[in-house]
């Protein structure tokens, strides 16, 4: 037995380890009561017990310990046998903030504040007479269009939001055929989606995606019943109208080329399964289970308080346990949220979620430009708008360049408060990595862009996912199915 | 399975120096291009016709006593035309250099090393055998333009220094159209002007296929018996990808390797993802691996669900990845896709179980070496 003899053993190798280790950069979490996730700032993690977690912090876990090697490999800790963990932490740091020298890649466009419904939980929208008042110009949309060039992304994705975009139909067309025309020259890879309720959706406006590679993206409360009472429409016909949307969606252009977003009311928490069916009857294969956000007129009818958080992240966990047994059955449906912080659990890259980045990513991965020129550093920014607050607007496509919007006081100072790594709380939290930060929302909520995290849903939400997510990988039969999930 | 080389031939010449000699049955050459040719013959008649040949060979033994002929023993009958030879007339010794029917074409460039892996197939020793690489540049100008790729191997070729370089750059220059494999330990690319010096060949298609054992250094150091190669191999990989080349990872699977299988490939898709490829090679039974084989075996039906593991994480984090030298009626039907024939036809065989497999066709069998010691789960697809 035994190597022949001119060769060493692995413990003359391994001698050298016993004059112990020096700890790299690193945090943990309690996800039960004696388990515990360390995560490091490219994401990886290990999961110990409190014992264990103690010897690796105190120095002392030996060699011969199970975990040793794998908090070795995944650069916890670093000992005298090898130096190359702090260039492998170094490269792995630059690839997961990578997307931040990218700069802004989304681009929302929001041609008309107009719309047909008059949905309880919406923000925004307007009556739809003032057709001047609230559609964007020619004028507008050749500006906010050449910004968006301006941009140093790689990818430009242009969204048409509203209101309902599809009112204003003639000047999508002008958007997309300026951006093509600009593109010949800057050779950007360029994606369009339309957010859209579908009821505009007419041969014209299909032909018109089918052309240029349109994606949609529409919004599916869940059942006839929920959706009708969440999105009213006058004729009560919103649910079939989006339905039919779907379909002909679908046959037209393709199944890969729609996507449906769901907000979660107080009606959806007792609908769970029915609303989750709808998707899978439907033939959709990913959903995304929001709750509501508190802008506009979710905050006027008290729609946010109706629930709270833990409500909420019942609702979410038991939607993703109803998810993950379809998928396991074969039907494959794919929860977004669950798929970014997946992602950033489980590779080594960032999928770059205006949400979920430190510095967030308002202005810098996302940008709106509102029908009337205003530009805001997010989605969140222009409904705080409508509600009076003009805090996070950059400037105007009219009167602004560039270089006074993205380097404005406001987006520079908010972008720098959002680095969750200096934010109290979150700069020792163990989920930082595939948390982040967002101003607007702790502004809207606290009056202040970093928060009072304990009182935050914010980070109440995230929490509670994250924590979720680490157990569920836990199980052989579920982390089979998230890792498909992985974007 | 067939031989490369042999001294059982006869060779009616007295020269020292060695000759690099291409075979062809061509006696009709134009005499401008006989030099560095052996015409290869049945047997030996026509004198005259041999004129400006630098050789002649033959398959029939001593039909003559005709100087400067090469009776080539039974061993290498199977010599064709466009197939390269070293000839050492005063050792009766022939070696295949380059055949042009082979699955595989590897120039073997040294015998020394920096490691000392303890499943080496190639024993390294401490020579002086720079001869080797000359004879190989040489010999690389005889190539036929069109072979697919070379390899390279040895011993540890970067350690050749500036030969190695004029070696690429000689198959390059004289086979524009060949892809190189080169396999390395990496090691000498933790130098950064290496790295930059390869990149600077600028081939269109050059693999640098290194070796990665574990995702410890201790573990990886052991392997390949010496302190700090794993540093300098990750480093070695780091300076090639950041000058833009291709990198292959090889891993041998052995007892001393497969237990942090999982957690390598996790490390590779983290750490290393950027590389091109990930080879993952069942044992072959030949060199150290023979003196070690009590600590090297292990039926790989026993790692299978490690290996399993492990395609599985590479595949998620997109990385190509193939498995060599493991037989087909070993591996789960969905690793069969990656799977490789990948042993070189001349050391390559089957046994008696393979006759009435069903998939012996897409089964890459097995090294002749592993008379000595193979999986006992062989049995044939039905
Ligand atoms: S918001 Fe909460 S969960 Fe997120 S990093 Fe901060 S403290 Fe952690
Ligand atoms: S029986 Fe032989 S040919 Fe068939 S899979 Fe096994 S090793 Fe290959």
């Amino acid at each position: 037995m035994g190597l022949s003899n001119k060769f060493k053993d692995l413990e003359s190798y391994s001698e050298v380890l016993s004059d112990g280790y020096q700890l790299l950069p690193f945090a943990f979490h309690k996800i039960s009561p004696d388990k515990y996730i360390a995560t490091n700032i490219v994401g990886e993690y290990l999961t110990v017990s409190r014992d264990t977690l103690k010897l690796l912090v105190n120095g002392t876990l030996l060699p011969s310990h199970p975990i040793y090697n794998d908090a070795k490999s995944k650069h916890f800790i670093m000992d005298r046998d090898s130096d190359t963990a702090l260039d492998l932490l170094a490269l792995k740091y630059r690839t997961k903030q990578h997307p931040i020298s990218e700069f802004t890649g989304l681009h929302i466009f929001v041609v008309s504040l107009r719309c047909d419904y008059t949905c309880k939980y919406c923000q925004v929208s307007r009556k739809m007479e003032d057709v001047d008042k609230f559609d964007m110009s020619e004028e507008t949309a050749r500006k906010a269009v050449a910004l968006a060039f301006e941009s140093p992304s790689k990818s430009i994705k242009i969204e048409f939001q509203g209101g309902e975009p599809l009112l204003n139909f003639p000047i999508i067309k002008f958007i997309v055929s300026e951006s093509l025309t600009l593109n010949i020259k800057e050779n950007r890879v360029l994606q369009f989606v339309i957010t859209s309720n579908l009821t505009f959706l007419s041969e014209e406006v299909l032909a018109f995606c089918k052309l240029h590679n349109i994606y949609i993206s529409t919004s599916l409360d869940g059942p006839e019943s929920i959706h009708n009472k969440n999105r009213p429409r006058p004729n009560k016909d919103g649910y079939q109208k989006t339905i039919d949307g779907i379909r002909a969606v679908q046959s037209e252009l393709g199944k890969d080329r729609i996507a449906a977003l769901m907000t979660t009311t107080s009606e959806s928490l007792s609908n769970l399964e029915g609303i989750v069916d709808e998707y899978v009857q439907n033939d959709l294969h990913a959903i995304f289970l929001r709750p509501l956000s508190p802008y506009g007129f979710a905050i006027k009818t008290k729609q946010v308080e109706k629930y709270n958080v833990d409500k909420w992240s019942n609702f979410f966990k038991q939607g993703l346990e109803y998810i993950i047994k379809l998928n396991r059955a074969g039907y494959f449906l794919r929860e977004q949220y669950t798929s970014i912080i997946l992602t950033k659990i489980l590779t080594p890259t960032d999928p770059k979620y205006v949400d979920l980045q430190s510095p967030s990513g308002i202005g810098i991965s996302a940008v709106v430009y509102n029908y009337d020129g205003d530009v805001y550093a997010s989605d969140e920014a222009r409904m705080l708008k409508e509600m009076g607050d003009e805090k996070f607007k950059l400037g105007n496509v009219h009167t602004d360049d560039y270089i006074e919007l993205f380097s404005s006081d406001i987006l520079l100072d908010t972008l720098e408060e959002s680095i969750a790594e200096s934010a109290p709380m979150c700069s020792d939290c163990g989920l930082i990595t595939y948390c982040g930060s967002d101003p607007v929302y702790h502004y809207a909520t606290q009056g202040d862009v970093v928060g009072k995290k304990p009182l935050s849903f914010y980070c109440k939400k995230n929490t509670s996912i994250i924590e979720h997510i680490f157990e569920l990988l836990e199980d052989p039969g579920s982390r089979k199915v998230l890792e498909s999930w992985v974007l | 399975m067939i031989k490369l080389h042999s001294n059982k031939n006869i060779i009616t010449s007295s020269s020292d120096a060695p000759l690099i000699l291409k075979i062809t049955k061509k006696y009709d050459l134009p005499k401008i291009l006989r030099s560095k040719r052996a015409l290869l013959v049945d047997s030996v008649t026509d004198i005259n016709a041999y004129d400006g040949f630098d050789m002649v060979i033959s398959r029939n033994k001593l039909d003559s006593k005709v100087h400067n002929v090469a009776y080539l023993s039974d061993d290498l009958n199977y010599l064709d035309e466009g197939d390269i030879v070293r000839v050492t007339p005063n050792s009766s010794d022939i070696r295949v250099l380059y055949r042009v029917n082979a699955s595989a074409n590897f120039l073997f460039v040294t015998e020394r090393c920096n490691s000392f892996c303890i499943m080496c197939s190639q024993p390294p020793r401490d020579v002086n055998d720079g001869h080797l690489v000359e004879e190989l540049i040489e010999a690389v100008s005889l190539i036929d333009i069109g072979e697919r790729e070379l390899g390279i191997t040895g011993g540890e070729p970067t350690l050749l220094g500036d030969r190695f370089f004029a070696l690429l750059q000689a198959i390059k220059s004289n086979l524009p159209t060949t892809s190189i494999h080169v396999l390395t330990n990496g090691r000498t690319f933790a130098d950064p002007l290496l790295a930059k010096q390869i990149s600077e060949i600028d081939h269109y298609d050059l693999m640098l296929g290194i070796p990665l054992y574990s995702d410890v250094s201790h573990i990886h150091d052991f392997v390949v018996q010496a302190d700090g190669a794993f540093d300098e191999t990750i480093r070695g990989i780091l300076n090639l990808k950041r000058h833009s080349q291709k990198v292959e990872i090889r891993v041998v699977l052995h007892k001393q390797t497969y237990d942090r299988l999982p957690q390598l490939a996790e490390f590779i898709g983290r750490n290393l993802q950027f590389v091109d490829h990930v080879a993952l090679m069942g044992l072959e039974i030949t060199g150290f691996t023979r003196a070690n084989l009590e600590e090297l075996w292990i039926d790989p039906l026993e790692y299978m669900d490690k290996l399993s593991e492990a395609v599985e994480i590479l595949a998620r984090f997109k990385i190509h990845t193939s498995i060599y030298n493991l037989q087909r009626c070993l591996l789960p039907r969905h690793l069969w896709g990656i799977a490789v024939k990948s042993i070189s036809d001349w050391k390559n065989k089957y046994y008696e179980e393979c006759d009435n497999c069903a998939e012996k066709h897409n089964c890459g069998g097995f090294f002749a070496s592993s008379d000595i010691k193979r999986s006992d789960n062989i049995a044939a697809i039905k």
